[in-house]
């Protein structure tokens, strides 16, 4: 590892002196240690990601705290924006899960509000973005994974077991299929937190790749600009896509198991 | 020349694997496409049928998550 990083530097090096392009694009997305904290057996360093985690659910809580603090009948601006993100992730939960899911409503909409708070929050420019890392989106989706998982043992008991066989199917098929659903069912939670993760990081290392095109063309450095602008209006579009495909997929996965099938 | 074949071969099978975003792609494309034509047939149905649109986008583009995820492993894990 830290011989591939020496070769990285001189190589950042060389391109430096020649002029180029010398932008790291991932070098944003990189750990750093603000107050370290080595127990020893376990590294507690107080780091950005944690910083940032911080500071979006501190200003969710801020933001909804005064957003209903008036509570009046006639919604003011604010109050109305609280709302309207209430009321879509009920209706959501509603239509994909039923009313039986609605107990679980205050998780979907803790999920979707801190995870939208996080892409959002790193949207501005030289700040980071948490929902960028795998380690915190993996630990996101295998909350859900085991909790959905207990909510339809403790629903069904070993009937939701059921849930992998597919009884209408032709019999000699069912074993196939029924190899099939395991094998989905457990790559959920890995297809559930990679999307996030990697569509935010995806698109944030294309806006540093393309901020170093500006260096590289010289007198046409306006040209990547529009596609930087373009690109950013396609990131927010994504911030929100993302936190929204997020609540919804565990809307799914609650309907099957409260459900099966 | 510099660097291992083990190396070359590594970031050659990363390339390869961005191939599965074409799959991805075409899948995503037909997802939303369908959806648009039967929309445009019946606007009034197309209201409730979003969010399925959106789960179908989601697991289709779960095949391309997948060869990202090889790319990755290609990458910085093996």
């Amino acid at each position: 590892m830290r011989r591939r990083a020496r070769q990285r530097e001189t190589a950042l090096a060389k391109q430096a002196v020649e002029g180029e392009l010398n932008i790291d694009p991932m070098h944003q997305f990189e750990i750093k240690r603000l107050v370290p904290m080595d127990l020893g057996f376990v590294d507690l360093s107080f780091t950005n990601s944690a910083l940032f985690t911080f500071i979006a659910i501190g200003l969710t809580i801020v933001f909804l705290w005064t957003a209903v603090s008036g509570h009046s009948l006639v919604p003011s601006r604010m109050q109305s924006v609280a709302e309207s993100m209430y009321e879509f992730v009920r209706n959501m939960v509603r239509d994909t899960a039923g009313d039986e899911a609605l107990k679980y409503f205050p998780y979907i909409f803790t999920l979707f509000v801190f995870i939208l708070a996080c892409n959002l929050l790193g949207m501005i420019p030289y700040s980071f973005t948490v929902t960028s890392h795998f380690a915190v989106t993996v630990f996101l989706a295998l909350a859900v994974f085991i909790s959905v998982t207990v909510i339809g043992f403790m629903k069904h008991g070993t009937h939701f077991l059921s849930f992998f066989w597919p009884s209408d199917a032709p019999a000699v098929m069912r074993p196939f299929l029924c190899l099939i659903e395991i094998i989905s069912y457990f790559v959920r939670p890995v297809s559930h937190s990679i999307r996030l993760g990697a569509n935010m990081m995806a698109g944030h290392a294309v806006l540093k790749v393309l901020g170093g095109f500006v260096g590289a063309m010289g007198v046409f450095g306006f040209l990547p600009i529009l596609g930087i602008t373009a690109m950013t209006l396609l990131e927010f579009v994504v911030a929100i896509l993302q936190a929204y495909v997020f609540a919804i997929l565990t809307c799914v996965y609650l309907n099957d198991s409260l459900n099966l099938h | 020349m510099e660097g291992s074949i083990v190396d070359g071969l590594k970031y050659a099978g990363a390339g390869l694997a961005c191939i599965g975003m074409g799959g991805a792609a075409v899948g995503v494309g037909i997802i939303v496409g369908n959806f648009l034509s039967g929309a445009l047939r019946n606007p009034a149905a197309a209201q409730g049928q979003t969010a399925m649109m959106f789960v179908g986008i989601a697991l289709a583009e779960a095949m391309g998550i997948f060869s990202f995820l090889v790319a990755l492993l290609l990458m910085f894990a093996l």
